[in-house]
């Protein structure tokens, strides 16, 4: 195969089954693409080589003695750095924790590794998950594969652009607020947020726990949705986590579409979005028109809220989640005179600008005096927005809205100005805060030429329903619009 | 203006960060633009709402806790191997207690 061409899960299959190739040569042959493009694109943070082969070796064998395959037998995954492996550098993207190897994997990296998966290495991301551009890595920021001087989307910008530039089949991002849907937008990918609870945490570094999960990128639904039924289900070592049955994702996937309803909020094309996102995604509806949906017209009245009671609630829980770095543990410590005194150095150095802006936003809403005003007050728009979810999904089957409202933009075109940054995650954290799953897909490119994404809405572990609609989609010619 | 120097000073001293002077402003103005903004929520009538924690997941009440069953998890050798300056089985740290 060329270097630019991708594999996908099947794909792997049958060249596996046919004898086509091995699983130590399809390894070999990613990390050679690896080496080609990572100096320009920095995707990667760290290469797992020793662990790849092994399970390529295993893979081999099982194929030598004829054994029955795993689901993702031989498939390369790229894995973001805020998520555990065992043994491998796992950084956050932070100086914080440079060099510190987790002694042990999280659920997901082992599931995917029990289904067969090699493990490539570790993808660059903003600090902590903190971004929308990659551009608050400490180790630089990711070049977006479809034109090198825009970013790839943040946080889970490695993770997007591991899939776009085939340097991966799949991998695993993070979203809290956007981080895996805002991405695969501007990569070009699809990315699938699950609901809040169905994929086990256990080994996701934290950054806001009741928002934070894990899901897939891939090069088609399909895959996603594969990579999906691996991941989902009960994990005791996450009490989030969800007994809920889970169900065949890729089997749902070919049902007919007919008669599902559309739900299109009211005012979600209005101030703010960029006209060219704005034609893709109405074109994009208009397929889903066509495809046999039905558009309904919904309110979603407290979303202008959203931006604001994410950013309380975020940071407050980051606050907290990030006490844990003081210099004792992990990663380096700048020496003090007092033990106070290294951990306000330790962490006055070790964490960068946003991270500690969000740091001291959370610990002021949550302070003496605050907390009724904004961290108590969040929780309740909170619940407002959660409702305007569930009062929508009883006149439609899912909601349609642009992933971004703007398209992938110029490195350093938008550092200045944190606020603008927050504002443009308007369509993600409505979604986030809610718990709901949402994909975004490929839906047409602006005439510069970058994608723009389409984000598909469901109720509560109705990720069997997104997953369909977005393989439909995709299907249709979505991408191309 | 919603926050000021000091109070920026006295968040950063509660969180354990050191900041440099120019962080502090910085830190003031962008914040300040932030929290003006988040203003707004006063707008909306939240009387008898209940506050959301947590998303609630269905059907998790007793299930969601395992069996409170010791496990070995044997990782202190590798724990301290990641520690900046470790003394075994400890972390060691400044002194804390005065002579």
């Amino acid at each position: 195969m060329s270097a630019a061409a991708a594999w996908t899960i099947p794909a792997v299959r049958s060249a596996l089954d046919a004898r086509k190739i091995s699983a130590r040569e399809l390894t070999k042959e990613f990390y050679t693409r690896i080496e080609q493009r990572n100096a320009e694109l920095n995707i990667f943070l760290a290469l797992s080589p020793e662990r790849a082969y092994a399970q390529a070796d295993r893979i081999d064998a099982a194929i030598a003695a004829g054994d029955a395959l795993p689901a993702l037998a031989g498939v390369p995954v790229a894995i973001k750095d805020v998520i555990s492996t065992h043994g491998i550098p796992t950084t956050c993207g932070s100086l914080i924790l440079k060099g510190y190897r987790p002694p042990y994997d999280a659920t997901a990296v082992a599931r995917l590794e029990r289904a067969g998966a090699v493990i490539l290495g570790k993808t660059n991301c903003d600090e902590f998950a903190m971004g929308s551009s990659n551009e608050n890595s400490a180790y630089g920021p990711v070049r977006n594969p479809i034109e090198t001087g825009h970013v790839p989307g943040g946080s889970s910008g490695g993770s997007a652009a591991a899939v776009a530039a085939n340097l991966a089949v799949a991998s695993l991002g993070t979203d809290t607020g956007g981080s895996i849907r805002q991405p695969g937008s501007f990569c070009g990918v699809p990315a699938l947020n699950p609901s809040y609870g169905r994929v086990s945490r256990y080994g996701l570094i934290a950054y806001a726990s009741s928002l934070d999960r894990i899901g897939p990128f891939a090069h088609t639904v399909r895959d996603a949705a594969t990579v999906m039924g691996i991941l989902a289900g009960r994990d005791p070592k996450d009490s989030t986590s969800s007994p809920a049955p889970v169900p065949d994702y890729v089997a749902a996937l070919d049902r007919p579409l007919g008669g599902l309803r559309i739900g299109i909020p009211d005012d979600y094309f209005g101030e703010g979005i960029d006209p060219e996102v704005r034609t893709k995604v109405e074109a994009g509806i208009r397929l889903l028109e066509k495809l046999g949906c039905r558009r309904v017209s919904i309110r979603m009245p407290n979303t202008e809220y959203a931006i604001a009671a994410y950013y309380i609630i975020a940071t407050a829980e980051a606050s907290s989640n990030l006490a844990r770095y003081d210099g004792v543990r992990y990663g380096p410590r700048v020496p003090g005179a007092t033990l106070i005194d290294m951990y306000q150095k330790t962490r006055g150095r070790g964490f960068g600008p946003e991270v500690k802006r969000r740091i001291v936003l959370g610990t002021y809403v949550l302070s003496a005096g605050y907390y009724d005003a904004y961290y108590l007050k969040g929780q309740k728009v909170r619940a407002l927005i959660a409702r305007d979810f569930r009062e929508a999904f009883e006149k439609a089957d899912v909601i349609v809205t642009p992933t971004s409202p703007v398209p992938p933009f110029r490195l350093g075109e938008r550092t200045s100005n944190p606020l603008q940054m927050y504002l443009a995650d308007i369509y993600t954290v409505t979604g986030s805060l809610a718990g709901v799953p949402g994909i975004s897909v490929p839906s047409g490119k602006t005439s510069e030429g970058l994608p723009v994404g389409l984000q598909i809405y469901g109720p509560a572990f109705a990720e069997d329903r997104v997953l369909h609609i977005a393989h439909a989609f995709e299907r249709a010619g979505g991408s191309e619009l | 203006m919603k926050i000021s120097r000091d109070d920026v000073l006295k968040v950063a001293a509660l969180a354990n960060l050191e900041l440099t002077d120019a962080e502090v402003e910085t830190y003031r103005g962008q914040l300040d633009d932030i929290l003006t903004y988040i203003d707004k929520l006063n707008e909306v009538d939240t009387s008898g709402v209940e506050p959301m924690a947590q998303v609630l997941v269905a059907s998790t009440n007793d299930s969601s806790l395992r069996d409170d069953v010791v496990v070995r998890a044997d990782v202190i050798t590798e724990v301290l191997a990641g520690a900046p300056d470790p003394e075994a089985p400890y972390f060691r740290v400044p002194r804390v207690i005065e002579k």
